[in-house]
């Protein structure tokens, strides 16, 4: 641990420390633009220069390791003057169109412009112009405003894992761009803007909407995957303007998905605003005391047996509670948060978490992929993978679909029967100190799902992935609602139908009730004649089905409980209300269970929460990780032999609110069409 | 060093030729193993010199692919280093140096020469003979003022000889590379102040 | 002045056969295993006692830059790279040791590599030097026939490849670490150092990079000695050196000279000197295009050397000597370097991206006239944001020009703005 002294000030950093770190140790303020912790050091702006005792020359402190001793001064003259003469070259040829950039009021330029820049300007030349570049639907360009400080470059080549913006030219005229202008194909592109430390790269969608300083910000948790992504969303009056990350290291550090980021216009259409109720064959608008009264009319009478409840992949903790409490209380066995089908225990929590955590994955030194593509169906859990693959020394293998992942693996079979004999690779596991299994969604919603489960439980043991001190074994879920449903029981009581004996009854008529809350991704057709309630969001295939809809609250309009992949509660919180009548679902649910002469015992949400905990007491340790109890063997079964398939089959369109999104709909349809061809602007 | 774009008007494909291929192939066995990237600017000059002079849009991803690289790494490259022609040259591609040792003994004139004879600069004369660009310094400092063209220097040029070579190439005459006057190379003229008591075996490639 | 008999480079104008045989026949190869035989250490030391300096620019000693390679390979193997992207306005030395004495630099890599531990080289010719580097690689096959390099290179023992590698248009790359990313297939764009290449190099792996003469002269320094070669020139400036002599003068040429002879002695013995005689010059620009330029009273009696030229403000650079007589503008000669340094900037960083592009604008201006009088202090002082502040020594050599124009030439600068403004002609009437 080398010592040094900062501006007079003695600290001691840890070994391979830079300069700048050891002077934020110190508290010395270092302004920087190209520098940023998360991307390798490029040592390009000269902002962070300072004078180091016995050097001529003033030192990029990005760049430079401490020594022992080292004598390092951050407000001389000589500091001042090298910081001033970087703003003035940055600022020479930067366009003076702060009033009409979006950038203004966040941007790093104006703000370090303020703090170390000179007024005036000495520069009577012409400033320079540059053609735009077009990067697709979500990052806008105004590349005259780029400061060359390569963010961008360096994070899609380290971070996304897609290396495809690079600057070409040199000189002055360096220009960065992709080839020949493609839209950006990174799942993690607009993270590049957050990073543009200046309006270069702006939110297309966003672009001229809204002013930082305006916007309410509301700190939550993202529902697009099971991440449980940490986000701030922005909003204005009744409207949520944007969604940005915020950073948590232990689970999205400060990155977001694209998907994350921009399904919010999905929030403002097609929204269930008002509760509907089905006559002669058409929804018309009703009030709540009507939707009600309907429900109850129809349960009148019915057995318990013949009443089932789906949840669905966005539903919170607290409306699955509620859920489940009141088809319990109808005496109804039959309820699943498993939409898809996976053969997930509950009773065994061990092994439905992503128990090595995704802050893990940097200890792992193998990691066997089973049925999952996560570079779709977690793109934050990918680039955990990726950063682990840079740092060197990791192998992958892959059991199931073949997907560009963005490093590099070994290929090892389609289907299940590849487990039983993964070759040299499973020496590999065997040999390694940090050994991980990550099962997806793909391998497990397959009627042998149960079977792969225990195989790929057993295959954790038997190669030391499971030990004191290290648990390697991962279900990586893409539904945010899946653990917390897993933890609150929601699956089939005694005797009771899963999702699939549920649609089987439906088309039966064994089922004659069916509630969905938020449940859009099941074969509605296989409904039959059950009558169907709908509690959600969005006019999706759930909505055109139902007989009666109940309008929920999204994800930013309510306080609720996530529980991501790894196990981990977390609490969003509301940044605006639903829109007209649409209300928070569990209160929906508390409010027909009185209907319905079953009131369920919670009034307000820390009564449905205390509740929550006094069934599964890790609900009160928000962002704590209460590590598997146990990891008990799972029954063997026979392994099939179709190949595994990603669930995911278009990034973009998941769930009810993403296929609102027009943004969205144009990254679906660009993919699609996705050429190296310019697309025209 | 000014913008530099693709030609609009690109061929729709290309490849090497089969002779083209077993050389790049020992090119990029010059390098360990994994690390071919480093050949990229011996082929993509490859590609340039297959292409009549200049390198098209298709030859950056083909010798990307070849190399296992991202084509916008290959295209950085293109871009960066000046000697890749990213739009059509003449047969004779004059680059004229006009940095100041060339221009202290007449870069200028010489410049004159070219727009007088082939035409703007960066234009390809109509005859498709030529076409001219003033570069920086090609090292050639103590044969000023010089221009080189296609692979060949031409060295000690004034305008009169520098029109003769301009004739000849025209005229497909054979040009002699090297000084046009009566230097050998980088000695003196008119007698040699140093190396007199060493072998005077006449040299026979010297000079180029 | 220097004797033949001292001189390395005895085919420098390319009057005999460039050809092994017949550089066998100028001493070429002439023990080559009884030198390596003598051991890394003995060759380190031996480099170190001749005094030479690199002769690309820097003039940092070479037996010191050998020595910091490591001494055992940590299982990472170690590189030689030879700068032969000579692209220093003014400079054409490594060109001719290229296309007539290659022979002297192929036995210099092999030396120097096994110094090193290297068993590999490449040597980086500028991508214009397309007969040159022709002319290098059949020069290296004849090398590898002949059994001088290859497996147990020359008798010697030390397997060793040398490889002949080309860029395409770009000064920078003959910064030794813009070289390397350019080896490696990248753009041409100076790295941080630390690390440094002896540390981390070519591919990650120990390198270390000199220039074509360093590693050329190597050879006959160490079959004539270090005393030798340290008894040439003066102390801490010792040997010979190759000058490029062009401009205005008489006869333009290249020549081997002792280190240390006199400017004017230089250009009078061997260039015909200066155009219209010693009175008519203007100003001498010592070291390539990156020193600052002297006027003639300090070029009446300076010596070419790194310390006596660093003494008048100036370098030895390269010991491309560029002279420019009484006719010269030199304002515009200036700015034409300044528009160089424009076109050669990589980029990567603020000062030098933005400074040179400045700066070069100025000096148009400057050249027309068309100026403030206070922007002559305006520029010098963009010209000190830029130097010693930038990743690479670049925005320095952009910088360094500019000042010495208006170090030794503002009265020529202000009067030229004055009559843009028609004041000195007011003035007169």
């Amino acid at each position: 641990m080398p010592k040094l002294t900062v501006d007079g000030i003695e600290v001691e950093v840890e070994n391979g420390a830079t300069v700048l770190q050891a002077c934020e140790e110190a508290g010395a303020e270092i302004p920087r633009f190209c520098y940023h912790e998360r991307l390798s050091i490029a040592g390009n702006c000269r902002m962070c220069l300072v004078e180091v005792e016995k050097s001529p020359k003033p030192i990029a402190s990005c760049a430079m390791p401490v020594a022992e001793g080292m004598v390092v001064r951050t407000k001389t003259e000589q500091v001042k003057r090298a910081r001033e003469g970087v703003m003035e070259f940055l600022l020479i040829n930067h366009p003076l169109d702060c009033p009409i950039c979006d950038q203004g009021g966040e941007c790093d330029l104006q703000d370090q412009s303020m703090a170390y820049g000179v007024d005036g300007s000495r520069f009577h030349e012409n400033k320079r112009a540059v053609e735009e570049k077009y990067m697709g639907p979500l990052v806008k360009t105004v590349m005259t405003r780029c400061i060359h400080c390569t963010r961008c470059i360096r994070f899609s080549t380290e971070v996304a894992g897609v290396p495809e913006l690079g600057a070409i030219g040199r000189g002055e005229d360096m220009e960065i761009t992709t080839y020949l202008e493609h839209a950006l194909t990174s799942e993690l592109s607009a993270n590049v803007v957050d990073l543009c430390p200046v309006g270069a790269l702006t939110f297309r969608p966003f672009a001229y909407t809204a002013r930082p300083w305006e916007l309410r910000k509301t700190e939550s948790i993202d529902v697009m995957d099971a991440v449980g992504s940490n986000i701030r969303v922005d909003a204005r009056g009744p409207e949520v303007m944007r969604i940005l990350p915020r950073n948590n290291d232990d689970v999205n550090e400060e990155w977001i998905s694209d998907k994350t980021r921009f399904v919010w216009d999905g929030l403002k259409t097609q929204r269930l605003d008002t509760p509907y109720v089905r006559e002669n064959g058409r929804l018309r608008a009703a009030s709540w005391d009507e939707a009600f009264a309907a429900i109850a009319a129809r349960l009148k009478g019915v057995d318990g047996s013949r009443v089932a409840a789906i949840a669905g992949d966005l539903a919170c903790a607290e409306s699955m509670k509620a859920l489940k409490d009141l088809y319990t209380a109808l005496g109804s066995p039959n309820i699943d948060c498993r939409q898809d089908g996976a053969k997930l225990d509950a009773s065994n929590r061990g092994a439905y978490l992503f128990n090595t955590t995704i802050a893990g994955i940097e200890e792992a030194d193998a990691i066997l992929l089973i049925g999952t593509d996560p570079r779709k169906e977690a793109a934050i859990v990918n680039a955990r993978i990726l950063k682990r693959s840079r740092m060197g020394g990791l192998k992958v293998g892959v059991v199931g679909p073949r997907h560009d992942l963005t490093y590099d693996y070994d290929y090892l079979g389609a289907g299940p029967q590849s487990l039983k004999d993964l070759g040299s690779f499973g020496d590999v596991l065997k040999n390694a100190a940090n050994p991980m299994i990550v099962v997806g969604q793909g391998a497990l919603a397959r009627a042998d799902g149960a079977a792969v489960l225990a195989a790929a439980l057993s295959l954790a043991k038997s190669v030391g992935a499971i030990r004191e001190g290290w648990n390697g074994f991962n279900v990586l879920h893409t539904a945010a609602s899946r653990v917390a449903g897993l933890d609150l029981g929601l699956v089939p009581g005694e005797g009771g139908r899963d999702v699939a004996g549920i649609l089987d009854g439906a088309s039966k008529g064994e089922i004659e009730i069916v509630h969905l809350l938020g449940a859009d991704e099941i074969d509605m057709s296989r409904l039959g004649s059950a009558f169907v309630i709908y509690q959600g969001t969005h006019g999706d295939a759930g909505a055109h089905r139902a007989d009666v809809i109940l309008p929920g609250a999204a994800y930013t309009e309510k306080n609720a409980l996530w529980v991501n992949t790894e196990g981990r509660v977390q609490a969003g919180n509301r940044a605006v209300f639903p829109p007209g009548a649409a209300r928070e679902d569990w209160a929906i649910l508390r409010a027909l269970s009185a209907v319905l002469g079953k009131t369920l015992p919670y009034n307000d949400l820390a009564a449905i929460r205390t509740a929550i905990e006094a069934e599964a007491p890790h609900f009160a340790l928000l962002d704590i990780l209460v590590p598997a109890a146990d990891m008990p063997d799972l029954k063997a079964g026979e392994l099939d032999a179709a190949p595994f398939e990603t669930p995911v089959k278009d990034f973009y369109l998941t769930n009810p609110i993403a296929r609102a999104s027009a943004v969205m709909a144009e990254c679906s349809a660009g993919r699609a069409a996705a050429t190296r061809i310019r697309a025209a602007e | 060093m000014s913008v530099r774009r693709l030609d609009p008007n690109q061929p729709a494909s290309f490849a090497f030729t089969a002779e083209n291929v077993e050389w790049a192939k020992q090119q990029i066995a010059k390098y360990p193993e994994g690390k071919q990237a480093s050949a990229v600017i011996p082929l993509l000059w490859r590609a340039q010199e297959q292409h009549d002079g200049w390198l098209p849009e298709p030859a950056i991803r083909y010798v990307a692919d070849m190399l296992g690289m991202e084509y916008i790494r290959a295209i950085e490259v293109a871009t960066f280093y000046t000697m890749f022609n990213l739009s059509p040259v003449g047969e004779h591609y004059v680059q004229l140096c006009g940095t100041t040792p060339c221009w202290l003994r007449g870069a200028d004139e010489l410049k004159e020469v070219c727009r007088k004879h082939i035409g703007p600069e960066g234009t390809v004369s109509a005859d498709g003979k030529f076409s001219w660009l003033e570069v920086e310094c090609l090292g050639a400092c103590v044969n000023a003022p010089m221009v080189q063209i296609n692979a060949d220097f031409f060295e000690d040029l004034d305008a009169a000889s520098f029109e003769r070579v301009l004739a000849d190439l025209r005229s497909g005459k054979e040009v002699k590379p090297g000084p046009q006057n009566e230097r050998h190379a980088s000695e003196p003229a008119g007698g040699l102040t140093s190396l007199t008591n060493v072998g005077q075996e006449t040299g026979t490639g010297g000079g180029n | 002045m220097l004797e033949d008999k001292d001189r390395i480079f005895t085919n420098l104008y390319g009057l005999q056969d460039w050809r092994l045989q017949a550089a066998r026949g100028r001493g070429d190869w002439d023990g080559t295993a009884d030198i390596i035989a003598k051991g890394r250490d003995w060759i380190l030391d031996e480099m170190k006692k001749s005094g030479l300096r690199g002769r690309g620019g820097a003039g940092f000693p070479t037996g010191l830059k050998w020595s910091f390679m490591p001494k055992e390979s940590d299982g990472r193997p170690h590189y030689l790279v030879v700068n032969a992207d000579e692209s220093e306005p003014g400079t054409c030395k490594d060109r001719d040791i290229l296309r007539h004495d290659p022979q002297k630099l192929i036995e210099g890599c092999l030396i120097a590599s096994f110094a090193m531990g290297a068993h590999a080289c490449y040597i980086y010719v500028r991508g214009e030097f397309i007969r040159e580097r022709e002319q290098l690689q059949a020069a290296v096959d004849e090398a590898y026939e002949a059994g001088l390099i290859g497996k147990n290179a020359a008798g010697s023992g030390w397997d060793f490849d040398l490889y002949v590698h080309h860029g395409a248009g770009a000064y920078i790359c003959g910064e030794e670490t813009a070289l390397l990313e350019s080896l490696e297939g990248k753009k041409g764009m100076p790295r941080l150092k630390p690390p440094f290449p002896a540390n981390v190099g070519l591919y990650g792996a120990p390198t270390t990079v000199n220039n074509v003469e360093s590693i050329a002269v190597a050879p006959t320094i160490l079959r004539r000695g270090a005393t030798w070669f340290a008894g040439l020139g003066r102390p801490n400036n010792t040997g010979t050196k190759l000058f490029c002599i062009s401009g205005h003068v008489n006869r333009q040429c290249n020549v081997e000279e002792e280190m240390g002879i006199p400017l004017r002695e230089l250009i009078e013995k061997h260039a015909g000197g200066v155009r219209g005689g010693w009175d008519n010059l203007l100003a001498v620009i010592p070291g390539g295009a990156s020193v600052p330029l002297l006027p003639k009273s300090v070029c009446d009696d300076v010596l070419m050397d790194f310390d006596s030229l660093k003494n008048v403000q100036s370098g030895l650079g390269t010991a491309a000597v560029i002279v420019m007589d009484k006719s010269t503008d030199v304002i515009k000669a200036i700015a034409r370097l300044s528009a160089f340094y424009k076109h050669e900037s990589c980029g990567q960083c603020t000062p030098c991206r933005e400074g040179t592009g400045w700066m070069w604008r100025v000096m148009e201006r400057l050249v027309a006239g068309d100026a403030e009088v206070q922007e002559i202090d305006m520029l010098l002082d963009v010209t000190k944001r830029v130097e010693g502040h930038t990743i690479c020594a670049l925005g320095d050599a952009a910088a360094w020009p500019v000042q010495g124009l208006i170090r030794h030439f503002r009265g020529t600068i202000e009067e030229r703005i004055a009559s843009k403004r028609g004041i000195a002609q007011a003035a007169a009437e």
